[in-house]
C-alpha cells in the first residue's frame, strides 16, 4: 500500500469542510465535486494513520446516506477502524459497517472477533456500539458466535448495556433460533424486573415475537396481564396491549379476563395512543364482547368529533376494522362518513369511501351510488377514480349480489364511463361484457347503453375508454337483435373516427358491423317470408322492418368503409375485412336486380343467399356463457403431455412471434377469467364461421368436441325452466331468499319478472367465486406464517422444554455459560422434546374438561389459584432455581 | 418494528437516512423519491399518515411531520402504535432541540455524527429502546465526551473544525 504523502494527512479535508463544499456547488457542478472528493476519499482511506483513515470513511458514509454514493468497496477499511483503540475511530467504523454491510459482503466474519472484544469492553458505549452493530447486520454466523456474549451483557449490572443487549435479542433469534434456549429465560426474567426502561425494551422484543407467532408466548399471559394492570408507562402498554390483541384469540378463556382491564384503561386514560389502541385491539380481538364493543364505539365516536385530523383519520379506521361484523358502528357514524367525503384529507376521504361502500346494501346501492358519482364529479381524478373503482368492485361482489336493478346498474355504467377523469375502461369492460352473458334480461339495456358510447366520436379520442368501447361494439354486435335501430348501429361501428383506435379493438368492431349485417339481411328475409306465407306483419316486425334498399345501403356502407382496409398492415384486420368482403360480394348478387328479376327468381334467389346467411346467423346466435374458472381443471390431461417440464427454453425463441396474438383478443383479462375464456371461444368460433359454408358444422363439431369447457347444467336450465330452480345448496339458500324477498318488496312489474333471472345465473357464479377469489385470500397469510412460524415454533418448544431442564445447570453458573450451550445442545434439546409433549398432552386434556363444561365455581376457584400462582412467582422469581416452579403455574392460570 | 427513519427537507434533500434493512443506495434513493414525491403533495393542516403500501410493501404505515424546512419520516409496520410513533417523533425532534438549542436545518445538516448517535439511542436495529428525551441526551453526551476525549489523546489536533455548535 503507498504511503499516503504527508500533505495528504496535514490538510486532509474534515466531514465539515465537504458539507460546506457541497453546498457551494451548483446542482450542476456537484456531482463533478463529490466524484473528485472520493478520489481523495479513495487516496486518503489507505492511508496507515488510523486517523486519516477514520476521517475518509467517516466523509465516505457520510456521503453514501445523503448523496447515495456506494461504499462497499470501503468495507474492508470500515473493519480497520472498528479495530481501533480510539472510541470516536470505533465509532465511524460501526456506523460505516451498520449502514453498508449485509449477508452478502465478504468481509463481513472477519468483524467476528472484534465485536466479541468490544462486547466485552469495560467501556460501556463500546459494547453499545458493538451490539447497535450486531443487532442491524447479525448473520447466522455472527449471531451464532457472539449469542454467548450477549447472553452475558443481558445481565450486566448497568442498565444501559442490558437495555442494548435486550435491543439485540429479536435479531438473534431470528437468524439463530438456537439463541432462544440461551437467552428466553434472562428475558422472562428481564420482564419481571422493575426497571421500566428495561421492562418497555423486553416487552417490545415480546411483542415482535408475538405478532409472529403469538401461541408460543401464551404461557407468558399471567406476565403481561401483570403489565397491563401495573404499569403506567403507556408505552408498555401499547405493546403489551399488542400481544394480547394476538393471545386473545387464541384462548377465549384469557380474553375474558383481559376485556375488564383493557376497557378500565380505556375509560381512564388520557393518552390517545392509548385509548386508540385499546380501541383498536377490542375491535380486532374483542369482537364477542358487547360491552367493551359499545365502549370502544363511543370512543371511536370521540375520535371522530375531534379536530384534529389524526384522529379523525384512525377513528375511521377504527370504524372500518368494525364494519365486516358490526355495521351497527358505520351506521351510528354514518353523518361523520358522509361528511368526511369531502374532508380536505385525502386519507380520511379514502377510509370514508370505503365506510360509504361497507354500509351499501340492496336497499340503499342506488342511492349512494348516485350521491358517489356526484362527489366522483366534483373531486381530482385520482380520488374520482378511487370512487369509480370502489363502486366497481363493490358492484361485483359476489357477482353482483347487491344488485337487484341491472338496467340502472347498467346505465350507471354507461355514466360512468362518461365522466371525464375516467381510467376505469378496462374495469368497466369486464363487467359489461360479463352483465350481458350472465343477465339475460338486461340485454336490451345494455345494447341501448352500448349504443349510446358508440355513436359518441368524442369518446373514440380518449385511450382510457377504448377497451370500454370495444366491450360495447362486442356487446352491440352479440345482442344486436334488441336493438331498436340496426342500420344505426352499424353506422355508428364503422364511423371513420375508429381509425383512431387500436387495431385490436378495431377487430372487434369490425366484427359486430358484420353480425349486425347478418342480422339485418336475415331479418329481411324472414320478413319477406312471412309476407308471402301470410298478409298480416307481427307488430314488432314493423319497427326493425328492412326494406330492400335500406339492405343494398347497408352492403354499399359495409363496403366503403371496409374496402381500404382489406390493405391493412395488421393482419387480423386485414384478414377480417377480406371475410366480410367475400360475404358481401355473395349477397349482391341477389340485391343488384331486384325490380328485372323479381319474382321469377325469387326462389332460386333464397336457395343461394339466404341459406348462407341463415348458416352464419345460426352460428352467431347460439347462446354463450359463462365458463368457470376451475374448467381448465376439468379436463383431464392426456396421458403423453407431460405439463411440468420446462419450457423456458421456447419461451426464448417464441416469445417475440406470440405476443401479438394475446393482444388481438382484447377482451382478454387476469381478473375475469370467465369472460375472457369465453370472449376468445367467442371469437374464435366466429371466425371458424364466417364464409365458408361448412362453418356451421366446424362450429358445432367444435363446441362439441370443447363442450366440457362450458357450463352446460345451468343452461339447460336457463332454457328448460321459466321458474326459479332448485338452486346448488349451497348458494340457493342465501341468495334466493333474499332476492325473492326483494321481489315482493319490489312494485315494478320490470323488476319481479326479471328477478327469476337473476337468481338463475348466480348459481354459476358461485362455484366459479368459489374457484378464483377464495384462494387468492386465504393463501398469502398462510405462505408468511409459514415461513415465520417454523423457527419460531421450533425455539417455542425448545424454550418450554427448557424451562424444565436447561434453566437448572444455566443459572448455577451464570459465568460460565459463555462455553456451555454448545456442548450441552445435542443432549438437552432430546430430552425437551420429549418435555414438551408431556406438557402438551397435559394442556389438551385440560382444555378438554373446560371446554365441556366448566361451571363458574370452578372458574373462581380457579381464579383464586391464579392469585395464589401469581404471588408465589413473583416471589419466587428472586430466587433463580425457582423459577422452574413457574412454568406447572401457568396452564392453571389459562385453563 | 420500525424500518426507515428519514428527514428530508422540503425540496427533496435527504437530511438523515437510516434504514433498518439493507437496502441498495439506488433503492433508497428510490424510495425517498417515492416518499417525497406524496409528502410534497400534501397541504398543511392534514392528516400526519401516508398510505405507503405501493412504496414500501404491505404492511408499511408512515407517519411524519412537518418543522419548518424539514419533514421527519418513521416508516414502521403493524406492530407500532401510529400515534406512539408521532409522540416519538416528537421525542426525536425535542432531543435535538435540546442538544442544538432551537435546532434549525443547518444544524441537522453539519452534525451528521451526532444525529446518528441521537437515533441510535432511541432506535436500536429497529426497535425502540428508550422513549425519553433525557435518558437519550445523558447517553449523547457521554458518549460525545468518550469522543472527545479519545481525540484528546492523540498529539497533534490536526482538523481545527470551525463549525461546532457548542
Amino acid at each position: 500500500m503507498a504511503s499516503p504523502s504527508l500533505m495528504d494527512t496535514l490538510f486532509q479535508r474534515s466531514l465539515d469542510d465537504i458539507i460546506k463544499g457541497v453546498r457551494q456547488q451548483q446542482s450542476s457542478t456537484e456531482s463533478i465535486f463529490i466524484s473528485k472528493v472520493i478520489e481523495e476519499i479513495r487516496r486518503e482511506i489507505k492511508s496507515t494513520d488510523l486517523r486519516t483513515k477514520s476521517t475518509a470513511l467517516q466523509k465516505l458514509t457520510y456521503l453514501n446516506s445523503i448523496h447515495f454514493i456506494d461504499m462497499s468497496w470501503a468495507s474492508f477499511h470500515a473493519i480497520e477502524c472498528i479495530s481501533s483503540p480510539t472510541f470516536s475511530h470505533k465509532k465511524i467504523g460501526y456506523l460505516a459497517i451498520s449502514q453498508s454491510f449485509n449477508e452478502s459482503t465478504p468481509v463481513i466474519l472477519l468483524i467476528s472477533n472484534q465485536l466479541r472484544k468490544d462486547l466485552k469492553s469495560s467501556n460501556e458505549f463500546e459494547v453499545s456500539l458493538a451490539l447497535d452493530c450486531l443487532s442491524r447486520i447479525g448473520t447466522v454466523d455472527l449471531c451464532r458466535d457472539l449469542t454467548s456474549e450477549v447472553f452475558t451483557l443481558m445481565s450486566s449490572s448497568k442498565v444501559f448495556v442490558r437495555k442494548k443487549g435486550i435491543g439485540v435479542v429479536l435479531r438473534l433469534f431470528e437468524k439463530y433460533p438456537d439463541a432462544v434456549r440461551v437467552c428466553f429465560k434472562k428475558l422472562v426474567e428481564s420482564l419481571e424486573g422493575s426497571d421500566s426502561q428495561i421492562v418497555s425494551a423486553v416487552v417490545g422484543v415480546f411483542c415482535e415475537l408475538a405478532s409472529k407467532d403469538p401461541r408460543s408466548y401464551l404461557p407468558l399471559a399471567p406476565e403481561f396481564y401483570r403489565i397491563l394492570v401495573d404499569s403506567k408507562n403507556n408505552w408498555v402498554l401499547i405493546q403489551v396491549l399488542k400481544i394480547f390483541a394476538k393471545l386473545a384469540p387464541l384462548e377465549p378463556r384469557l380474553a375474558k379476563r383481559m376485556v375488564e382491564p383493557i376497557c378500565d384503561h380505556m375509560r381512564k386514560t388520557g393518552a390517545k395512543s392509548l385509548v386508540f389502541e385499546c380501541i383498536r385491539t377490542v375491535v380486532t380481538s374483542f369482537t364477542e364482547y358487547e360491552s367493551a364493543m359499545k365502549l370502544a364505539a363511543a370512543k371511536i365516536r370521540e375520535f371522530l368529533m375531534e379536530d384534529d385530523p389524526n384522529l379523525k383519520y384512525l377513528g375511521l379506521h377504527a370504524v372500518s376494522i368494525m364494519a365486516p361484523k358490526h355495521l351497527w358502528a358505520v351506521l351510528e357514524n354514518k353523518d361523520v362518513v358522509i361528511q368526511s367525503l369531502s374532508d380536505e384529507d385525502p386519507n380520511i376521504k379514502l377510509e370514508s369511501l370505503r365506510l360509504v361502500m361497507a354500509m351499501a346494501s340492496e336497499s340503499n346501492l342506488v342511492e349512494t351510488c348516485r350521491v358517489l358519482v356526484n362527489y366522483a364529479l366534483k373531486s381530482d381524478p385520482e380520488f374520482c377514480n378511487e370512487i369509480l373503482g370502489s363502486i366497481l368492485s363493490t358492484c361485483c361482489r359476489n357477482v353482483y349480489d347487491v344488485i337487484i336493478d341491472f338496467d340502472w346498474y347498467v346505465s350507471l355504467l354507461g355514466e360512468m364511463s362518461r365522466i371525464p377523469n375516467c381510467s376505469k375502461g378496462e374495469e368497466i369492460e369486464n363487467q359489461l361484457i360479463d352483465i350481458g352473458m350472465r343477465v339475460k334480461d338486461v340485454r336490451p339495456e345494455l345494447v341501448r347503453v352500448g349504443r349510446d358510447l358508440l355513436i359518441d366520436p368524442a369518446l373514440l379520442g380518449n385511450p382510457f375508454l377504448h377497451r370500454l368501447l370495444s366491450a360495447a361494439a362486442w356487446v352491440c354486435g352479440e345482442y344486436v337483435e334488441f336493438s331498436r335501430n340496426p342500420v344505426e348501429l352499424m353506422e355508428a361501428l364503422l364511423q371513420p373516427r375508429t381509425s383512431l383506435l387500436p387495431s385490436s379493438i378495431r377487430t372487434v368492431y369490425m366484427q359486430s358491423a358484420f353480425k349486425v349485417l347478418i342480422f339485418c339481411i336475415h331479418s329481411y328475409f324472414l320478413q319477406k317470408e312471412e309476407m308471402t306465407s301470410e298478409t298480416s306483419t307481427p307488430a314488432f316486425m314493423e319497427e326493425k322492418s328492412f326494406m330492400h334498399e335500406s339492405i343494398v345501403n347497408l352492403l354499399n356502407l359495409m363496403e366503403l368503409a371496409l374496402g381500404p382496409l382489406s390493405g391493412s398492415l395488421d393482419v387480423e384486420i386485414q384478414e377480417r375485412a377480406w371475410n366480410v368482403l367475400g360475404f358481401i360480394e355473395l349477397v349482391r348478387q341477389e340485391f343488384s336486380n331486384p325490380l328485372i328479376r323479381k319474382e321469377a327468381n325469387l326462389e332460386r334467389e333464397k336457395v343461394i343467399a339466404s341459406r348462407v346467411v341463415e348458416w352464419v346467423h345460426d352460428a352467431f346466435s347460439e347462446e354463450l356463457g359463462p365458463v368457470s374458472v376451475t374448467a381448465q381443471d376439468r379436463v383431464l390431461v392426456p396421458d403423453e403431455l407431460v405439463l411440468k417440464e420446462n419450457l423456458t427454453d421456447l419461451e426464448a425463441i417464441c416469445g417475440g412471434v406470440e405476443l401479438p396474438s394475446p393482444g388481438s383478443f382484447s377482451l382478454t383479462s387476469p381478473y375475469y377469467g370467465e369472460s375472457a375464456g369465453f370472449s376468445v371461444s367467442n371469437l374464435q368460433g366466429e371466425e371458424d364461421s364466417e364464409p365458408s359454408t361448412e362453418s356451421t358444422s366446424l362450429l358445432t363439431e367444435h363446441r362439441k368436441r370443447h363442450g366440457l369447457y362450458y357450463l352446460p347444467s345451468e343452461k339447460n336450465k336457463i332454457l328448460a325452466n321459466d321458474y326459479p330452480p332448485a338452486n346448488d345448496p349451497s348458494s340457493g339458500i342465501n341468495t334466493n331468499d333474499d332476492t325473492e324477498d326483494l321481489v315482493k318488496l319490489a312494485d315494478q312489474s320490470l323488476v319481479s319478472k326479471r328477478k327469476p333471472n337473476h337468481a338463475k345465473p348466480r348459481p354459476v357464479v358461485v362455484k366459479l367465486e368459489g374457484g378464483d377469489a377464495a384462494p387468492v385470500v386465504s393463501k398469502k397469510p398462510e405462505l408468511k406464517d409459514d415461513l415465520l412460524s417454523g423457527a419460531i415454533r421450533d425455539s417455542s418448544s425448545k424454550r418450554k422444554g427448557k424451562a424444565k431442564h436447561v434453566i437448572l445447570p444455566d443459572s448455577k453458573e451464570n459465568l460460565a455459560v459463555g462455553e456451555q450451550p454448545n456442548h450441552e445442545n445435542p443432549s438437552s434439546r432430546r430430552s425437551q422434546h420429549r418435555g414438551h409433549g408431556k406438557e402438551k398432552s397435559k394442556k389438551s386434556r385440560g382444555k378438554k374438561n373446560g371446554d365441556g363444561r366448566e361451571d363458574d365455581g370452578e372458574k373462581e376457584r380457579e381464579k383464586i389459584r391464579d392469585h395464589h400462582g401469581r404471588h408465589k412467582s413473583r416471589q419466587r422469581a428472586d430466587a433463580p432455581i425457582n423459577v422452574v416452579a413457574q412454568t406447572p403455574d401457568i396452564p392453571d392460570y389459562l385453563l | 418494528m420500525i424500518k426507515a427513519v428519514l428527514v428530508i427537507n422540503t425540496q427533496g434533500k435527504p437530511r438523515l437516512t437510516k434504514f433498518y434493512d439493507f437496502l441498495t443506495v439506488e433503492k433508497q434513493q428510490e424510495l425517498i423519491r417515492g416518499v417525497f414525491g406524496v409528502l410534497c403533495t400534501r397541504a398543511e393542516k392534514v392528516s400526519n399518515f401516508m398510505e405507503v403500501d405501493s412504496i414500501f410493501g404491505p404492511d408499511s404505515r408512515l407517519v411524519y411531520k412537518h418543522y419548518a424546512t424539514l419533514y421527519f419520516v418513521f416508516v414502521f409496520d403493524s406492530s407500532e402504535n401510529e400515534l406512539a410513533m408521532l409522540d416519538l417523533i416528537q421525542v426525536f425532534v425535542e432531543t435535538l432541540d435540546k442538544c442544538f438549542r432551537n435546532v434549525c436545518e443547518l444544524d441537522i445538516v453539519f452534525n451528521y455524527s451526532k444525529l446518528h448517535a441521537i437515533i441510535d439511542e432511541i432506535i436500536s436495529g429497529g426497535q425502540v429502546l428508550e422513549t425519553s428525551s433525557t435518558e437519550v441526551m445523558r447517553a449523547v453526551e457521554e458518549i460525545s465526551k468518550s469522543e472527545a476525549a479519545s481525540n484528546s489523546i492523540s498529539l497533534v489536533p490536526k482538523t481545527v473544525s470551525g463549525w461546532r455548535s457548542r
